[in-house]
């Protein structure tokens, strides 16, 4: 097998041999040691003493005697409540206008955990990074705590009186009479039925929706093209070929864990069943969907449109149908080759676009049409509910708003002061309104600007519902009893509508004339409603519809394209873009999301504008370990100061900005993070865009600015083939394609790794436990480091601690950019960096059956169990951090301080005050300053799982005991089980020989070629198995 | 003729013992109803513990409810049934038997139990079984439990008496024979003509005590002693930080398991709900006490003190006895369910304090020591049927903790 020989790098640094970067990567520890906390000289032996004087007096006093400590049992305990045993229930997580079936986990009534349901035929159990962090926003501090009228507190029974009063008045008058009540898409049924008895009782009400990051131009698209305004359901499941225009569909677009869902499934690949989807895609930014496909085009915005319609044309001329005007979108590689492959696959492809233009769109369904699609990979008959505002309705209601015609505005949990693109307009135009009314958790940016605000529970502490798609509702239970004296926004609807219901009988009644009567299985109300909440889910089927494609409605589109784009422009072009864990910045003071390092860029606590490396080099600008520039970036008459981070992949005559920043009214955490990009959302066609594609300009202004990335961190020191991949062609001739297979040369010949050993090996004859991770499946979306960091309570350290290199995560996920060309000088660095390949890893603890940390930890502090965990004990540990210096894999993460009840580290909210405390895992320690920490496999979850088979004298049943990463991962990329059950799903992924008596670990025997262990040469023999990563892609000649 | 008469004889016996054999029935029908296969009356066993019939009855003697030794002899089967299932419906249907047994025991209420008519039926079989084969005291187990202590590896303590004595004895007399020597050896060198002045000096030499006790050998030993036995307090000391051992802090209400755990017998799992299921045992809810304690003793100013929790809302606030450092995970079903140890191992005699005592240590050193010495119980637990077969072909000794990873760090700390 020949040696890959690509050149993979992590960050531009790596690539460019940075002097110091290797400097920085080659010490042992890059962060500066010693840490003095007092910034002055360091200490010497007379305080050393004076402290070991007062630790040995300190020590004597606290042993005279123990405190009191208090045992409190329940007063009368639940019957379904058991200290220490946790109760799952299942519920619906909504953010604006999405929503995912969750289940979620509780102990003494906290909820501590959420997971997604896998009783849900759309998400199928997977969940992201925003759904998981939400149970931290749960004990956000900075909620609200009752209702607020003109900034101070009231009650509930005034506001109502108040507003009921006003709502009255208003109605009554015969000018300027407007209500106007302003949401985000409303997804629960019920929800918007209580809407609609109060729009009911006050006629001149209307209910705007729109939505921060708008799909218009879908709902609009289809309009044109069908004369019914929906967001059709897609399954990607299907699909051979799938192009998607600048459509983030893994990462953000319209449900992206269903996606990668269905996704994945077409990406897996074995022996038997050598054949996989290829995935076109062509975007301006690198997105996470981007940097998965199989060929990824670099593509100006302004170049979507004409893109779009040649795509039309090159299909219509195969299926002979008229061809459209619409512009040039010049020579786009891989375009042609696109269109050949989808008419190839007709039936089972799939073009999407993240275009919000409805001409645009209009196309994109015509071609769909052609290919035959509809029916197949795209199903009508369930049309989607997220993302349905109405950006034509929103701007109208500021127009209206500003001539006074409006009195009253009640903003429906959502905040377009801050994430709509009519903010400015609305910010002034807002005081013309005599009635304003908030229903915000808390003091946001427009709940700041109202008269009253009344805000809503939890999505933990509400009863609700939500229907996801036509026919498929998920409910919401609460899972803990509201937090604060808030209330449910619907029943504030109905009690100002004069209602005195409350929500959840509402929401009831509403379930059996609804629903209830709509199915024949269950006889009984009762029986269906507890059932539904059993499951949390109930589908009852689409309807019948059918659409016929407006072929009329192509050319009308494609002059419009023709019209609005102009390619030939050489300006350049602005991207907005959203992060896949910060969304739309509703969740902006959740730290754990703030910490997240971006799957691409690997920056944490930030936004930037993103060049590429030739612009870079153009405004000479160098970065290096986050070590930027801010820029002046000027869009039409506004400007503002930002950082940029030079980002391999971004198309030439483009930057990208992302959304959700800059918030100023977030609460702590996420408060004047990162710039707020939403001013810059513009109109074309009546939709909003995120494409920004003339009169922008970028001016250095010399100022420097660290971005805090992981990227670089933690590194191999240039260790080849940790990524092993193949193409698939390759593949299909050779299972072991792409599979490095190491030699050591000892006495004279060259022997495997494995022969040559210090250890004398381990053999477990309980549980052998170990995990695979499917590269060829990772999106690298991130969803199980948030996983990670709420299951085991790891704490956030703060972006100057990120810069220090001391971020905390068990797991995280490697992001590897590959050229096939070399990096010599700036040319070719230039050139490698224009359109890389990308490669996620996730990395934790390897659990190595020959542990290098092992051996030289001199208190014995992490050592082997015989089940194949390597075990760190936190009260054993002293802190020498040689078993990080060991580490080949660089995992082991040091508590550089005291991260709980520390106010130098407050924005790590779970553990610095009394309501964050309650999200923590009971069964995890927390840990002190001066210990090390890595990934324990979940060993808290092996140990219950064991237990509960122990309780009824069983073994465990594989897939009973599941990892936190394991079972966020939307793409089913880990599998976690036990090698020594042979009927185990990983015993099988790995096609491992059933154990035999006396075998060792190290000994096994693993039949799947694709199977390799990251640094196999050092023969530390890993619990851990990744799989070769395979491209769809024709190898190209050059690498003959 | 002879033929007749056998045949009539037969007749005649045949008659006899069915006549025998049903009146039999008719006076025992309920008892021999109840069936006595081993099967039954261990999942009758079972089902007896697990819904507690215990907390109030025996069967041998009157607890709350009435003993239940002989009750299918006393009441017909089908009476049984739907008192156990609803006492309170029996009662209100106007069944003498049931009102009568009713303001007998002070119209304390039999909970209605959600039990199948055999279920009910294999508890009276494990009732009967007790009844007929009373079980024989475990003086037996103990006794061999002792000897097997004491038949550890080592030395044992008797002979190690005897051999201090023995080297004790040998150092006098070794003592005495030195003396004995420098006394002949001073005498032949007093004797002896032509010694030098300094020889003289020293053989004249006289023992002085205070030079003794001044030399620096004999203040260098002693202030090595001093030292080592101050340091060894200390460090001894210093493992003591935070071992309550004994600690019996005064309780809220004086709550005796003297009397609940010893002279009525309530299991502890009655009160202690979560031992089988979950990590804590749990200190009851006062709705728990307050099962018995509606009726019982309401006069109590101890019990006044539940009523008056129930009224104020405010929940009873124990003093911890157990306190466990966070960062060791101890989870009471594995030990309880899984291990079937007694509450009595790491509790102590619980049910003879008045008031409860932390018995055990709580150190590492002590569950340790525990995971090392105590074999599992495996038996008819199929997590554990592969282990054991693995673990007896390579050794002669039952399993252990110890032996699957009982001693590992990550079993307790994570």
């Amino acid at each position: 097998m020949k040696e890959n020989q690509k050149t993979y790098w992590k960050g531009i640094e790596q690539l460019s041999n940075d002097a110091d970067f290797v400097k920085k990567n080659e010490s042992e520890f890059p962060e500066y040691l010693p840490i003095s906390e007092t910034g002055g000289e360091s200490s010497n032996r007379r305080d050393f003493l004076k402290l070991m004087g007062f630790g040995i007096a300190a020590a004597s006093l606290a042993a005279c005697e123990a405190p009191v400590r208090k045992a409190i049992p329940y007063l009368n305990k639940p019957v379904d409540v058991d200290p220490s045993v946790p109760n799952y229930y299942a519920s619906t997580y909504v953010n604006g206008g999405d929503a995912v079936s969750v289940v979620v986990k509780t102990r003494e009534g906290r909820p501590i955990k959420v997971e997604g349901n896998k009783y849900s035929s759309i998400t199928k159990g997977g969940s992201s990074a925003q759904v998981e962090a939400s149970v931290l926003s749960l004990y956000d501090k900075e909620r609200l705590v009752g209702p607020m009228k003109d900034g101070a507190e009231t009650d509930w029974a005034t506001l109502d009186k108040e507003v009921t009063s006003q709502l009255n008045k208003i109605a009554a008058q015969a000018q300027g009479s407007g209500i106007r009540i302003v949401s985000n898409t409303v997804l629960s049924p019920t929800t918007k039925k209580a809407v609609g008895e109060f729009i009911a009782k006050y006629p001149t009400a209307e209910h705007i929706t729109y939505d921060p990051i708008s799909s218009y131009g879908i709902t609009e698209g289809n309009r044109r093209s069908f004369g019914a305004a929906m967001i059709p359901s897609y399954d990607f499941s299907k699909v051979k070929t799938v192009v998607s225009v600048g459509a983030d569909f893994l990462g953000t677009w319209i449900s992206p864990i269903e996606f990668s869902k269905q996704f994945a499934q077409t990406r897996k690949i074995n022996e038997h069943h050598r054949e996989m989807s290829r995935h076109y895609q062509f975007e301006s930014n690198l997105s996470l969907t981007g940097s998965n496909a199989d060929y990824r085009t670099p593509i100006l915005p302004s170049q979507v449109g004409p893109l779009v319609a040649a795509m039309y044309n090159a299909i219509a001329a195969k299926a002979g149908q008229a061809k459209v005007s619409g512009g040039n979108a010049g020579d786009v590689a891989h375009l042609t080759a696109a269109a050949n492959e989808l008419w190839a696959n007709r039936g089972k492809s799939l073009v999407v676009c993240g275009s919000n233009d409805p001409a645009v769109q209009v196309l994109i369904n015509g071609i769909n049409t052609m290919l035959g699609n509809y029916g197949t990979t795209i199903d009508t008959t369930a049309p989607v509910n997220y993302r349905q505002g109405d950006d034509m309705a929103m701007s109208n209601f500021v127009k209206d708003l500003n001539s006074g015609r409006v009195a009253a505005v009640i903003f429906l949990n959502c905040n377009p002061l801050y994430n709509s693109a009519e903010a400015s307009a609305l910010t002034a135009a807002l005081a013309k309104a005599s009635l304003t009314v908030s229903t915000s958790d808390r003091m946001d940016e427009t709940a700041a600007a109202v008269k009253y605000v009344a805000p809503d529970h939890h999505y933990l502490e509400q009863w609700n519902d939500a229907e996801l798609r036509e026919g498929h509702l998920s409910l919401s239970q609460p899972s803990i009893a509201p937090l604060f004296s808030t209330r449910q926004t619907p029943e504030s609807f109905l009690k100002w509508a004069g209602q005195t219901v409350e929500y959840y009988t509402y929401l009831q009644n509403n379930w059996k004339e609804s629903y209830f009567t709509q199915q024949s299985e269950i006889s009984s109300f009762q029986t269906f409603w507890d059932k539904a909440l059993y499951d949390g889910i109930v589908e009852l089927g689409g309807s019948e519809k059918a659409f016929t494609y407006d072929f009329a409605a192509a050319s009308v589109a494609a002059t419009s394209i023709g019209q609005n784009y102009k390619t030939q422009g050489s300006g350049l072009q602005l991207a907005l873009y959203q992060k896949s864990g910060m969304g739309d910045g509703s969740q902006a003071n959740n730290p754990w999301l703030q910490e997240m390092s971006d799957p691409i860029s690997k920056a944490t606590w930030d936004n930037y504008l993103t060049i590429s490396l030739a612009m870079a080099n153009e405004l000479g600008i160098k970065m290096t370990e986050g070590e930027t520039q801010l820029v002046n970036l000027m869009v039409g008459d506004q400007s503002i100061e930002v950082p940029v981070l030079v980002q391999p992949g971004q198309a030439p005559g483009t930057v990208g900005l992302a959304v959700g920043y800059g918030r100023t009214k977030a609460g702590k955490v996420g408060n004047g993070v990162g710039v707020n990009a939403y001013p810059f959302i513009t109109k074309l066609n009546g939709a909003n865009t995120m494409d920004v594609l003339a009169g922008v300009s970028v001016t250095t202004t010399g100022k420097a600015y660290r971005i805090a990335q992981t990227q670089t961190h933690q590194t191999y020191m240039g260790r080849e083939n940790v990524i092993q991949e193949a193409t698939l062609d390759e593949y299909k001739k050779d299972a072991g394609a792409g599979r490095w297979h190491p030699h050591i040369y000892k006495e004279g010949e060259f022997v495997k790794p494995s022969k040559i050993t210090l250890w004398s090996g381990h053999e477990y004859n309980n549980h052998h436990w170990a995990m695979t991770i499917d590269m060829n499946s990772c999106t690298g979306c991130s969803a199980c480091t948030v996983a990670c960091q709420a299951e085991n309570n790891i704490p956030v350290v703060g972006k100057e601690e990120v810069l220090n290199r001391r971020e905390m995560a068990w797991i995280r996920i490697d992001r590897y950019y590959s050229a096939a060309n070399p990096a010599g000088n700036k040319k070719e660095l230039e050139e490698a960096a224009a359109n890389p390949e990308v490669t996620f890893q996730p990395m934790m603890c390897q659990h190595c059956n020959n542990a290098p940390c092992e051996t030289v930890c001199p208190v014995a502090a992490t050592t082997h169990s015989t089940e194949g965990l390597n075990q760190m004990t936190y009260n054993r540990c002293i802190g020498t951090r040689y078993c990080a210096n060991n580490c080949p894999y660089k995992v082991r993460r040091f508590n550089w301080f005291k991260y709980h009840d520390n106010t130098q580290f407050d924005k790590n909210l779970s553990m610095n005050n009394d309501l964050g405390k309650m999200v923590l895992n009971p069964d995890v320690t927390v840990r002190a300053r001066g210990v090390m920490e890595k990934c324990s496999m979940c060993v808290q979850r092996i140990q219950s799982g064991k237990l509960a088979a122990k309780r009824e004298g069983r073994r465990p049943v594989d897939g009973e005991i599941n990892m936190a990463c394991e079972s966020a991962c939307p793409s089913d990329a880990i599998t976690f089980g036990d090698l020594n059950d042979p009927k185990s799903k990983i015993s099988q992924l790995l096609q491992i020989e059933e154990k035999k008596e006396g075998e060792k670990a190290t000994e096994r025997v693993v039949n799947e070629e694709r199977a390799y262990h990251v640094l196999e040469e050092l023969n530390v023999n890993p619990n851990i198995w990744y799989m070769t990563k395979i491209r769809n892609k024709v190898k190209e000649s050059t690498e003959a | 003729m002879v033929a007749k008469t056998t045949i009539v004889r037969y007749a005649t016996a045949f008659f006899l013992v069915c006549c025998f054999v049903f009146s039999g029935k008719q006076v025992f029908a309920q008892r021999d109803a109840v069936p006595t296969d081993p099967e039954i009356i261990s999942q009758g066993e079972q089902l007896f513990n697990e819904y507690q019939c215990n907390t109030c009855h025996k069967v041998d003697s009157k607890l709350v409810g009435p003993a239940l030794a002989g009750v299918y002899d006393r009441r017909d089967l089908e009476w049984i049934y739907s008192w156990v299932k609803n006492s309170q419906a029996l009662i209100a249907s106007g069944d003498p038997q049931a009102t009568a047994l009713y303001n007998e025991f002070n119209q304390l209420v039999m909970a209605p139990y959600d039990l199948e008519d055999e279920q009910i039926l294999s508890i009276l079989a494990y009732v009967r079984d007790v009844e007929e084969n009373p079980p024989m005291p475990e003086v037996a187990a103990t006794g061999d439990g002792a000897a097997a202590g004491g038949d550890g590896s080592g030395i044992p303590s008797s002979y190690l008496n005897i051999i201090v004595a023995a080297l004790v004895v040998v150092l006098i007399l070794i003592l005495v024979v030195l003396v004995i020597i420098i006394g002949v050896l001073k005498k032949y060198l007093q004797d002896k003509e032509g010694l030098d002045e300094a020889d003289k000096d020293v053989v004249n030499e006289k023992f002085s005590f205070s030079a003794f006790v001044k030399s620096p050998t004999v203040i260098g030993i002693i202030t090595f002693l001093v030292i080592a036995l101050a340091a060894k307090n200390v460090i001894d000391g210093l493992y003591t930080i935070g071992v309550q051992q004994g600690y019996q802090p005064e309780q809220p209400i004086a709550f005796s398991h003297k009397i609940h755990a010893g002279e009525y017998e309530i299991a502890c799992q009655y009160c202690h709900t979560g031992v089988e299921i979950g990590k804590s045992a749990n200190i009851p809810s006062v709705n728990i006490c307050m099962n018995c304690h509606s009726q019982i003793k309401t006069d109590s100013p101890e019990i006044q003190k539940l009523y008056a929790a129930q009224e104020s809302g405010k929940p009873i606030e124990w003093v911890r006895i157990h306190n466990l450092p966070d960062l060791a995970y101890f989870n009471h079903s594995q030990h309880v369910k899984v291990g079937g140890i007694e509450c009595q191992t790491c509790h102590g005699e619980i049910q003879e304090m008045e008031v409860v005592k932390q018995h055990a240590p709580l150190t590492m050193g002590w569950c340790i020591d525990c995971h090392r010495n105590t074999s599992l119980n495996t038996q008819g637990n199929g997590y554990y049927d592969k282990l054991v077969e693995l673990h007896n072909k390579t050794s002669g000794t039952p399993m252990n903790v110890e032996d699957i990873g009982g001693l590992e760090c990550a079993k307790c700390h994570y």
